[in-house]
């Protein structure tokens, strides 16, 4: 019963700020963080039962919401460790995001639509996480969509945010055209859309290898779709458009996390199915995270460059995912979402002093904002993955499991994102924090209901990754339930010392690059102009799909039929034929003379033709 | 309430108050529409009883009426109402109602007349929906296609005389073709049984050799496909939406396109089961130039009215495809959603209204930023486009979700193509959102009004609500759908009736 609160309280609350409480703007806010909180302590006894017996009993239940001969669909709600470490992230790191945004949307317009559109989104989510079934999962996989599309256009005003939020919800749909194909699929090959009851089949080898191959692929298509993967990650970065607390929520820490938790929930499938299909997946997801870490270093808004490291780390997770690590990647999940979050946070702290997206006009903040520039250090160096923080951990166990799979090409994508991450991490801790002073007025430190979520964060982004602290038990990895190959977590200190110096290497480069005037940067990028420009243009992904696929190919397609439409069938063809009959029928009204004479020689002529034809064949 | 003939009340009622319009004045226009309004909702009332009243677990005709009309003939006043007609009858007097509140607004001239031809025309709905003696559903039919003429000829907008004309014309035109195919069962059951009679009920018992029904198909899906509207004869449908006033144009999208579908499952299905099992898979095919042409062509079209006209004549592809499938789940969710999109297209055609009567353009590229202006009008319309692109929590998505389980069995190919149509109408109805309601508002717009008083909201408010709850709990109408759509499937497999 006390499930059915976590997604209850949420909408409740929504609903009610929408129609009663939209006009004080404070108390609609005190609600919707209220519930938020609620939310997470109600999903506490379930952390704590979890953290005592990490391979619990799935709490399972049901009712029937649609029923007809030949179909029978039930929703429900299923609590394993799985589910437990999403409901802890959403309503924990939601929570601070909550208080967060009080301060940080003070006075804009729509304050309380931006929280009844929160409230939404956590109970879009905490039905994603809660989902003991597929139909139920791609229920809330779209709504999460709506609750994104309406926060990403929350500026609906500004063009940009319009165009990127319409962006945003057209490019998942692509990607959930393949997820509700995939559901398709498993319903026709196990009889059942229950995640439970699709596993004991599988597991009993009931259904044939391709088509489980082929079922998880589709539903892959829907986390590529939502975890913004190569090649439809091209909605994150714009994206960027809703306000900072929306993007550290939804499209950092939670919702863009809801692919990897979709690819974990189905892992059986993937153990199962030919190994291809994880290969597939893993790929894809080094793919992404080695481009997207590229992408970042040519961008100059600080948000972007946070947005493309997210890109970068759900790669990361994606791949480890694909190679059977599913406790790696949900581990490296829990670690990415607080020191994301945080993050985005700063970022959305520095944004709201200095006024500006962009990290040249900022610059020797530091001084200024003590506590954002603490905190957003920490959570740059668990980012870049530097012992002992929190992202040391979580990364190494995602590249070991590269390293442990023999996949030297992953392996090796995931060293170099590493590297570049230090790269283009230190660049904004340098540009924005330090060195020369390039920021118009008078920035100053944002108030503490801003601040504190940033130290909690901040709390977090060091120690959570001891949760995979080899030797440590229950440790993370076994805690989540896994069907690879993989026992307990071994620590390797070879990939961990590779990955270490990597990233020192990264961030001396990046010191050397941006220090002072960072006038490396610019010779830099003064001496290879066209690499620059394809960076900065991210290769060209946006333009290709922009101007080739959508203008002429889809639009294209429309303009064409449009013709066809207009042209042959209604002008040609139906109005022609339409032309014809009046034609005829004023062709005929000549012969409606009203002359006696003129009917008589009619009927006359009539006879004599009837004779002759009498004549001619029957006589 | 045993014995009271509600199918009858419910076909009468609007009758009787365009007798007594014919006897008030032209000037109290105030009496003219409270009288209407009143009319439509205990039509409403006894309609959304009749809903609760029918007998799932029984199922079978309910409520029958039958009355000896012309004997000689077999023709009867026979009415009766299944799981499926009960709901296009709700359907019906949602549209209508909320119609008569929609014309409130935007009907400024010969109100009078507007309101007896709407009454008119629901009264032939009604009846099409309750007929079981297949003379009277012609007849009702016909009743219902007459005053759409004058409607859309008198109070259409652009291009009202071509679009009336064409509109008539294929309506009269596929009813004439469906017709034939009436008579040919008529005569053919006659001579094998020996008693001519044009009773569904008796004619349903009448088992046709297999070359026959083959044959007698043809006229029945291609008539009733005009009026669908079926490719490529859809065009007369767009055009009919957009010259129509925005009531017109709700009943006409919302009620008049299920006629067609709603024929092709009482008669052509229900009577002639051999011939849906040989012509269907060929229905399902044509199904997808509706649903990808028709989308394609609402991608690119510029006017809003006619971006949802060629929408609905893409929807309604689902629909087909859904029948298609001659199997449960996919005729479940092809009567679902007749239902949702018949409530979500008469959304559409009233917000668009509402507006066009304020701006005098339809045009998606002369609107920008209306949002801020008309937030409530907005606000529906973004309920209306996503519940049109399916999305969860409306209607419309558990509809086509089980149009798409039911069709994925029988026709992988045509459902991956179907599916991709959600994409291609989420895009239009997107990009409309984002130009007409998003971005910067323009000067031009300052003037406008949102919908603020009672009469004005009360539409948008009632057609939403109506989506979200059936959509939040669908078994509100899938017990009803389910019960009328068993019978016809077992009797398409052969399963013995009883």
């Amino acid at each position: 019963m006390d499930v059915w609160a976590l997604l209850i309280i949420p909408i409740v609350t929504s609903v009610v700020i929408v129609f009663i409480t939209r006009k004080w703007k404070n108390l609609s806010s005190y609600l919707s963080i209220a519930a938020v909180i609620a939310c997470f302590f109600i999903v506490l006894p379930y952390l704590i039962e979890a953290l005592g017996n990490p391979h619990m009993h799935g709490h399972e239940q049901a009712f029937t919401w649609l029923k007809v001969s030949g179909l029978h669909i039930k929703m429900g709600t299923f609590i394993d460790s799985l589910t437990v470490v999403m409901l802890c992230i959403v309503t924990f790191v939601g929570s601070l995001i909550h208080i967060y945004a009080r301060g940080y949307m003070e006075g804009e317009e729509g304050y309380s639509r931006f929280f009844a559109c929160l409230s939404f989104f956590i109970f879009a989510m905490l039905g994603i996480v809660l989902a003991n079934n597929l139909i139920m999962i791609f229920i809330f996989w779209e709504l999460v969509g709506l609750a994104s599309y309406l926060l990403i256009g929350y500026y609906y005003q500004k063009p940009s945010a319009a165009d990127a939020a319409k962006k945003a919800f057209l490019v998942n749909r692509i990607g959930d055209f393949g997820l509700i194909l995939g559901i398709f699929v498993i319903y026709y090959a196990t009889g059942s859309f229950n995640f439970g009851e699709i596993e004991h089949q599988v597991m009993a080898g009931h259904v044939e290898p391709w088509t489980m191959g082929l079922a998880a692929l589709l539903l892959f298509c829907g986390a590529v779709g939502k975890s913004a993967q190569f090649p439809l990650h091209v909605w994150l970065p714009d994206a960027m458009e809703g306000p900072t607390p929306v993007s550290a929520l939804i499209h950092a820490a939670t919702m863009v996390a809801a692919g990897v938790y979709l690819l974990a929930r189905i892992s059986f499938l993937f153990y199962m199915a030919p190994p291809e299909a994880g290969i597939v997946v893993a790929y894809v997801g080094g793919l992404t995270a080695l481009m997207a870490a590229l992408m970042a270093l040519a961008q100059s808004d600080i948000k972007k460059i946070i947005a493309y490291s997210t890109l970068s780390s759900l790669g990361y997770m994606v791949m480890s995912v694909g190679l059977g690590g599913t406790g790696p990647g949900m581990f490296y999940l829990m670690t990415h979402a607080f020191f994301k979050a945080l993050l985005f946070l700063g970022a959305g702290s520095v944004i709201h002093a200095c006024h500006t997206n962009s990290i040249w006009e900022m610059g020797k903040l530091y001084p200024k904002m003590k506590a954002t520039g603490v905190t957003f250090i920490l959570g740059s160096l668990a980012m870049m993955g530097v012992f002992p923080f929190a992202g040391f951990w979580s990364k190494d166990e995602i590249l070991s499991t590269a390293f442990d799979s023999g996949h030297w090409l992953l392996y090796g994508a995931g060293t170099l994102t590493a590297f570049i991450t230090g790269i283009f991490i230190t660049k904004i801790v340098l540009l924005a924090f330090f060195g020369k002073k390039r920021y118009h007025g008078n920035p100053h430190e944002s108030p503490p209901s801003m601040t504190i979520p940033l130290v909690v964060l901040s709390v977090f982004a060091v120690f959570a990754g001891l949760a995979g602290f080899p030797g440590l038990e229950p440790n993370f990895g076994s805690f989540i339930p896994s069907h690879g190959h993989h026992g307990p977590h071994h620590f390797n200190f070879l990939v961990a010392g590779i990955s270490t110096l990597v990233v020192f290497a990264g961030i001396l480069i990046g010191w050397k690059l941006y220090t002072g005037e960072a006038e490396p940067a610019h010779r830099l990028k003064a001496q290879y102009p066209c690499l620059y420009k394809v960076l900065e243009n991210k290769f060209y992904f946006d333009h290709f799909y922009d101007g080739v696929l959508v203008a002429v190919i889809y639009n294209g397609i429309g303009k064409i039929l449009n013709f066809i439409e207009v042209n042959i069938f209604i002008n040609f063809l139906i109005n022609g034929f339409a032309y014809n009959v009046r034609v005829v029928g004023r062709a005929l009204r000549g012969t409606i003379t009203g002359q006696l004479q003129h009917y008589a020689l009619f009927m006359v002529s009539g006879v004599v033709v009837l004779v002759l034809i009498f004549l001619q064949y029957f006589v | 309430m045993e014995g009271f003939p509600i199918l009858s009340v419910i076909i009468g009622l609007p009758l009787v108050a365009v007798l007594f319009l014919l006897f008030v004045k032209e000037e109290s226009i105030y009496l003219i529409r409270c009288v209407s309004a009143v009319t439509t909702f205990i039509c409403l009332l006894l309609s959304l009883i009749l809903m609760f009243k029918y007998d799932t677990e029984a199922a079978g005709f309910q409520f029958i009426e039958k009355i000896e009309w012309v004997k000689s003939m077999g023709i009867s006043y026979h009415l009766g109402v299944d799981g499926i007609s009960v709901l296009m009858i709700v359907l019906t007097s949602f549209v209508i109602f909320t119609g008569v509140f929609v014309s409130w607004v935007g009907i400024k001239t010969r109100i009078k007349e507007h309101y007896i031809l709407m009454l008119l025309l629901v009264a032939g709905v009604f009846g099409v929906f309750a007929a079981l003696d297949m003379l009277l559903f012609y007849f009702f039919y016909e009743l219902a296609v007459i005053p759409m003429y004058p409607l859309i000829g008198i109070w259409g907008s652009a291009n009202r005389e071509y679009a009336t004309m064409k509109l008539t014309l294929y309506l009269s035109f596929g009813a004439v073709f469906a017709l034939l195919g009436i008579l040919a069962i008529y005569f053919t059951a006659g001579a094998q049984t020996g008693t001519y009679t044009f009773d569904m009920l008796e004619m349903s018992a009448v088992v046709f050799d297999r070359s026959f029904q083959i044959k007698a198909f043809i006229p029945l899906i291609f008539g009733f496909g005009v009026l669908v509207p079926l490719a490529p004869f859809h065009s007369w449908s767009p055009i009919g939406h957009a010259a129509a006033p925005s009531a017109v144009s709700m009943l006409h999208a919302g009620v008049l396109m299920k006629l067609g579908a709603y024929g092709i499952i009482r008669l052509a299905m229900g009577l002639l089961p051999e011939g849906a099992v040989y012509w269907m898979p060929y229905v399902a095919g044509l199904c997808l130039i509706n649903i990808f042409y028709g989308g394609m062509v609402a991608l690119s079209r510029k006017d809003l009215k006619f971006m949802v006209g060629y929408s609905s004549s893409s929807h309604m592809g689902y629909v087909l495809l859904g029948l298609a499938t001659l199997g449960t789940v996919g005729v479940n969710g092809a009567v679902m959603l007749m239902f949702a999109h018949g409530i979500m297209t008469a959304l559409a055609f009233s917000l668009i209204g509402f507006i066009y009567d304020q701006t005098h353009t339809r045009m998606i590229y002369d609107l920008s930023g209306l949002a801020k202006k008309v937030p409530f009008l907005a606000v529906s319309f973004a309920m209306m486009a996503f519940a049109s692109s399916g999305l969860p929590g409306f209607a419309n998505f558990v509809a086509e979700l089980m149009v798409f389980i039911g069709a994925f069995k029988v026709y992988p190919i045509h459902t991956i193509i179907a599916v991709f149509g959600i994409i291609v109408t989420a895009t239009y109805m997107l990009r409309a959102v984002r130009t007409v309601f998003f971005c910067e508002p323009l000067e031009k717009w300052d003037g406008l009004r949102d919908a603020k008083t009672f009469v004005e909201r009360m539409p948008y408010v009632v057609l939403v609500a109506v989506l979200l709850i059936v959509g939040f709990y669908p078994a509100i109408v899938l017990d009803l759908i389910d019960s009328g759509v068993v019978p016809l499937i077992n009797k398409i497999n052969g399963v013995p009736l009883g």
